[in-house]
């Protein structure tokens, strides 16, 4: 018998298929040259690299969230057969399960070790008097928070940099030692390769990056059970918590939508592209009316008959959990209906151009057919424009999940997420004092995450953009090439 | 060379671009100087660094090329040394330039008036809106645009790109300049506004006094234009001198090639000499001659030293260790005669295609509910035959529907109206399936060897994709010998089955797309101009390579181009078009050698060409072609015609036979008049 019941919600299946669709697109990719040649362009940037592992971070977190599973209950009084609670957790949520279960009675700021709001407390001599009460877990360690908190928190931190110092000196160790082997190079002549920053891969800035995020993990780790370390929300949830939780909403309306998005954008943009005549003509048209309905009232309208549907039909979902993720799932595919004219436009275009092109003439002077030319001499040629689009989306579809959860038309307001978390803080920032933390919390993590998947898309862009091709170099590059910068030359 | 009086004098510049990890030596050690009043022309092959040292000039150099060593003084001033600001002052103010594609060089928003007033602003004293427009007017009109006053306020997608190309040079006198660099100024014009456009550089010199610094790989060009002659090769100059004695007795090796690789009347019945191999990689330094692996008359010291800069003959200068003596004796003998295929002769009855009163109309849709407003004629009722085993060429200017023609032809664009026979089949009326099946007897070759390959598929699946849809080969294994065998035919090794498009040449790519064609087994073959995108060496490989594929496979050929000296090299037949219509059809020693229809005459003076022959009648078209949108009623010819007669303007002219495999479309042969 297992320990455990595993739960597969229909937005994990979708997040591992669209994970193993990508290994095989590397697998793909590492056969087949010219994509080769220009995903090494990405590897070599090292904004891009240190971008990369961020996203890396995040996506680590997020598929940790999407492992579900139930525990079993204990069984009382010689029950038979084997009962599971009825929530459902994550591998996320055992791991971090001292932030789930320290739940606080309502408000308390970062690193507090008092509630936020004045309470009556009850004295052990019998008193009552009006104040702040002690926190139940932050801080509990303390007998004297006011002298002690500082202190413990500054040698709390101090043990899990020190910690986290180490491991990222064995990594490093460990990576200098590899690429001594395969290069055939002395350890000493390595690390000062890469110290200088030379090379093929930017390995300085991928460890620099590696360290910053082993820094914060530790101080998690050393941390989170002690304090909130970005305090607690209304009903003494960690809001640290809370933000962990969001990355794989987050995640699932970036990746998801896009899936949902890409058939349609794919098949009618080369489709119209192509065919031309009256398939284009249905094709344009049917972009249009649909471009010209406000997105927000077109989700709007969906999300709420969505909403009647579950409600109407209670039985068909067996947890809270799996109502929340149909209803994420749903926002998804809603999202990606609405949002795939974009790129259909540009694919429209770019096959009108490309089906005017000598290869493609010379195909059909050969007689092949119309399938068997969008799918070896069109689609190759277009999939640059679509991955540039597809990841510069993603940033852009994370921000769209905030503004509609905040507008109310969003995920399931079980799930957590940085739009429901922004939601909250609507009200609290009008509090008298404010409550500021939420609102920070929400902002930081998914400003790491937009900010990570901007420069990472930008330079897939340069890589992937054949207009592109006249890269700029950088002048190191150049002056080491030339030797010298000679006189009198103002560019460059 | 050193003298004070030179206007330009160019000393050991080095320009180099970084590229990757590496760096190009793209001009190493170019030294000329340039005269008042002269043009000099740097002639070379692509890739060869011509535009490079006219940038270089500039000082308008990418952002990842320096220029490293030399330097250019123009009346003695080091340009290299110049700080920016005062180096804007020099351009347009003392060197003007013009560039090759007239289309991308002036901004489509603005109209040309205001982009000419703009240079005048900049280095004039001009003062005035008046003033400024009166200044204008006077620069368009000595450019040769009609109506000056009136075109300030255009477009440039008002005008043609002759005219363009007239407005660009009118742009770069508008600051008189000493030096006119003009890099490839017509290389993307038409032959007839070609020399349109080298007739009006000529007068401009002559009347203003300035140097042209005329950069170009037309052996043509150069020899109508320059005083003097620089030969380019792999970054360096390898020849310079006078033209006369130049064009007399070239004497580097490369410069002989070049003239060898030409074709012409003259060379019908040989193959075209070719220069083996390629261009040198320039990241590296050389220790002997560039040219030396590419050269037949090569000897020990070539590959172990740099060939001395000496002067070979007065006033010829050369780069190169042979002597008097070893230049007279060939170390290989000259290319040899073809295989003496002779000419089939044309029996009446064994056409192969047989084209009729061909029509291809485009409607032009307005409004809403797409109503076709116009019709774009673009190939309005031709008539074309063609006999197995020969080359018919279709020449005209672009524009004129050759290429139309072609995909009417071979069903890629439905004909409006006109039947096709090939075989004896009519192709027109036949259902998509069996089209589909007879495709494999027609092929097509592309002009451009860059956009005809699909650069995401490997040569073999390329070459594969056509027997495949058409059923060549009954296994993989058989197809894959297929391809082995006709790689080998078309001069590929077999390496490059699994190689993509980009790790080849353009004569290479070239290869790869004929080996395309081939695999199905045609009979005929159509060529779009497939050599007008390569270089004159790597042209002569592809022409002989076409040629002898005819000779073995009795290939038949319909060549469509723009170059007549290809047409005299290859074409049995030659049929002239002009604005959709065919005005002059016949054997190629008939049509060239005494062409009828005056636009025909037209095109062959204005050709430019080596050799002037003494009493050779020049004809100078004015004006352009017009818009098949909107054709001049009766003959389409008529508005240009220098010899147009008052009927031409009402009736279509009809077809008159000169003689039984010759007639043309003009009235000046008509029953009445001649």
């Amino acid at each position: 018998m297992m320990p455990f019941k595993p739960v597969l919600l229909w937005t994990d299946l979708l997040i591992f298929l669209l994970f193993a669709g990508v290994a095989a697109f590397a697998l793909y990719v590492r056969r087949h040259e010219h994509l080769a040649a220009s995903w090494r362009r990405v590897v070599r940037d090292p904004a891009g690299m240190a971008a990369l592992v961020v996203l890396v971070a995040y996506v680590a977190i997020g598929l940790m969230d999407s492992v579900h599973f139930r525990l079993p209950l204990a069984n009382h009084g010689g029950e038979t057969g084997r009962y599971y609670s009825a929530e459902v957790l994550s591998l996320l949520d055992v791991v971090a399960s001292p932030l789930r279960e320290h739940v606080e009675k309502t408000y308390s700021a970062p690193f507090a070790t008092h509630l936020y709001a004045k309470e009556a407390i009850v004295l052990p001599d019998g008193r009552r008097i009006r104040g702040y009460p002690r926190l139940k877990y932050g801080g509990a360690q303390l007998a004297h928070p006011e002298r002690e908190r500082g202190p413990d928190i500054l040698y709390t931190a101090l043990a899990a940099a020190g910690k986290a110092a180490l491991l990222w000196a064995l990594l490093g160790y460990g990576l200098v030692q590899w690429l001594a082997r395969r290069q055939r190079r002395s350890a000493a002549a390595v690390w000062a390769a890469m110290w200088r920053g030379g090379g093929e891969i930017p390995w300085r800035s991928l460890l620099a990056t590696l360290g910053a995020i082993l820094l914060l993990v530790f101080l998690a780790i050393g941390l989170g059970p002690k304090y909130h370390v970005l305090g607690t929300d209304k009903v003494g949830q960690d809001v640290f918590y809370q933000a962990l939780k969001s990355i794989r909403t987050g995640l699932v309306i970036g990746t998801l939508t896009t899936l949902v998005m890409l058939p349609f954008a794919l098949l009618l943009g080369i489709m119209a592209g192509y065919l031309r005549g009256w398939a284009d003509d249905v094709i344009q048209y049917i972009y249009t009316t649909l471009n010209s309905i406000p997105s927000v009232l077109l989700i709007a309208a969906a999300v709420l008959i969505m909403q009647v549907y579950i409600e109407s039909n209670p039985d068909l979902f067996d947890t809270v959990a799996a109502r929340a993720d149909i209803r994420l799932l749903f926002l998804c595919i809603i999202l990606g209906v609405t949002s795939w004219t974009g790129l259909c436009r540009l694919l429209r275009g770019e096959a009108l151009k490309l089906r005017e092109l000598d290869y493609v003439q010379a195909a059909q002077a050969f007689g092949v057919g119309h399938w068997r030319i969008i799918s070896r001499h069109i689609l190759p040629n277009v999939m640059h424009i679509v991955l540039i689009s597809v990841v510069m989306d993603f940033s852009g579809l994370v921000l769209a999940e905030a503004v509609l959860s905040y507008v109310g038309v969003g995920v399931d307001p079980s799930t957590q997420s940085w739009g429901n978390m922004i939601n909250s803080a609507r009200l609290e920032m009008a509090r008298e004092p404010m409550v500021w933390w939420s609102l920070l919390a929400a902002f930081v993590f998914m400003f790491g995450l937009v900010l990570a998947a901007n420069v990472f898309a930008d330079v897939v862009r340069d890589a992937f953009d054949p207009h592109a091709e006249a890269r700029r170099i950088p002048s190191a590059v150049l002056s080491r090439l030339f030797g010298r910068r000679p006189d009198g030359e103002s560019h460059g | 060379m050193a003298d004070g009086g030179h206007l330009l004098q160019v000393e050991r510049l080095r320009t180099w671009l970084a590229s990757g990890d590496a760096v190009v030596r793209a001009v190493d050690g170019v030294s000329f100087s340039l005269e008042q009043n002269q043009t000099f022309a740097l002639l070379g092959e692509s890739g060869c660094g011509k535009s490079m040292t006219a940038l270089s000039l500039m000082r308008l150099l990418p952002e990842n090329g320096r220029i490293v060593s030399g330097s250019v003084r123009l009346h003695g001033q080091d340009l290299t040394a110049l700080p920016e600001v005062a180096m804007r002052g020099v351009r347009g103010r003392q060197i003007g330039m013009i560039f090759q594609e007239p289309m991308l060089s002036l901004n489509p928003v603005m109209p040309v008036g205001e982009q000419i007033a703009e240079v005048l602003h900049r280095h004039g004293p001009v003062e005035g809106r008046r003033a400024v427009r009166g200044r204008v007017a006077e620069l368009l009109r000595a450019v040769g645009i009609p109506d000056a006053a009136h075109r300030f306020d255009a477009y440039p997608f008002q005008l043609s790109g002759g005219m363009k190309q007239r407005v660009m040079i009118a742009m770069s006198l508008a600051g008189k300049p000493d030096l006119l660099i003009a890099d490839e100024p017509t290389t993307a014009l038409d032959v007839t506004i070609q020399a349109q456009v080298l007739q009006l550089m000529r007068d401009l010199q002559a009347a203003s006094g300035m140097s042209i610094l005329l950069i170009t790989h037309d052996l043509g060009v150069v020899a109508e234009m320059a005083h003097r002659v620089a030969v380019m090769y792999a970054g360096e100059i390898v020849e310079l001198a006078d033209r006369e004695r130049f064009f007399g007795a070239p004497f580097h090796p490369y410069s002989r090639k070049l003239f060898a690789a030409l074709p012409g009347w003259g060379k019908r019945t040989q193959k075209l000499e070719v220069i083996g191999g390629s261009v040198p990689s320039l990241t590296g330094t050389f220790r002997g001659c560039r040219f030396a692996p590419r050269c037949d008359l090569v000897w020990g010291l070539c590959h172990e030293a740099v060939p001395p800069w000496r002067e070979v003959s007065p006033g010829q200068w050369a780069r190169c260790h042979l002597t008097e003596g070893r230049r007279a004796a060939p170390a290989v003998a000259p290319a040899g005669l073809r295989e003496a295929a002779p000419v089939p002769v044309a029996a009446a009855g064994e056409a192969l295609l047989r084209v009729e009163d061909l029509r291809v109309h485009f409607p032009v849709h307005k409004g809403v509910f797409k109503r076709v407003a116009a019709l774009v004629k673009a190939v309005d009722g031709v008539s074309l035959s063609i006999q197995r085993g020969r080359t018919l060429a279709l020449v005209g200017e672009s524009g004129c529907g050759k290429t139309t023609v072609a995909k009417g032809i071979l069903q890629l664009i439905r004909p409006s109206g006109g039947r096709v026979y090939f075989a004896g089949t009519e192709l027109t009326t036949l259902k998509r399936s069996t089209l589909r099946r007879r495709r494999g007897e027609f092929q097509f070759i592309f002009q451009d060897p860059y956009a005809s390959l699909n650069p995401r598929m490997p040569i073999a699946d390329i070459i594969e994709e056509g027997m495949v849809a058409l059923g060549v080969g009954a296994s993989k294994e058989e197809r894959h010998r297929r391809i082995d065998d006709i790689l080998a035919q078309v001069g590929l090794s077999a390496e490059a089955r699994q190689r993509y498009p980009h790790e080849f040449s353009g004569g290479q790519r070239q290869r790869v797309a004929i080996a395309r064609a081939l695999a199905v087994g045609p009979k005929l073959i159509i060529c779009d101009e497939p050599t007008s995108a390569l270089d004159v060496s790597v042209q002569a490989q592809i022409l002989n390579l076409l040629k002898r594929l005819q000779d073995e496979l009795g290939l038949t050929y319909l060549f469509i181009t723009h170059n007549l000296s290809v047409v005299e090299y290859l074409a049995h037949d030659v049929a002239v078009m002009y604005l959709g219509r065919i005005v002059e059809q016949g054997s190629a020693p008939e049509v060239l050698g005494r062409p009828a229809h005056p636009y025909t005459r037209a095109l062959l003076s204005a050709v430019p060409v080596i050799e002037r022959a003494a009493g050779r009648p020049v004809m100078r078209l004015q004006g352009d072609p017009p818009s098949p949108l909107a054709p001049p009623p009766g003959c389409h010819f008529h508005p240009r015609c220098p010899e147009a007669l008052p009927i031409c303007s009402g009736t279509e002219p009809p077809l008159v036979q000169i003689s039984p495999t010759h007639g043309t479309r003009c009235h000046l042969h008509g029953p009445g008049i001649s």
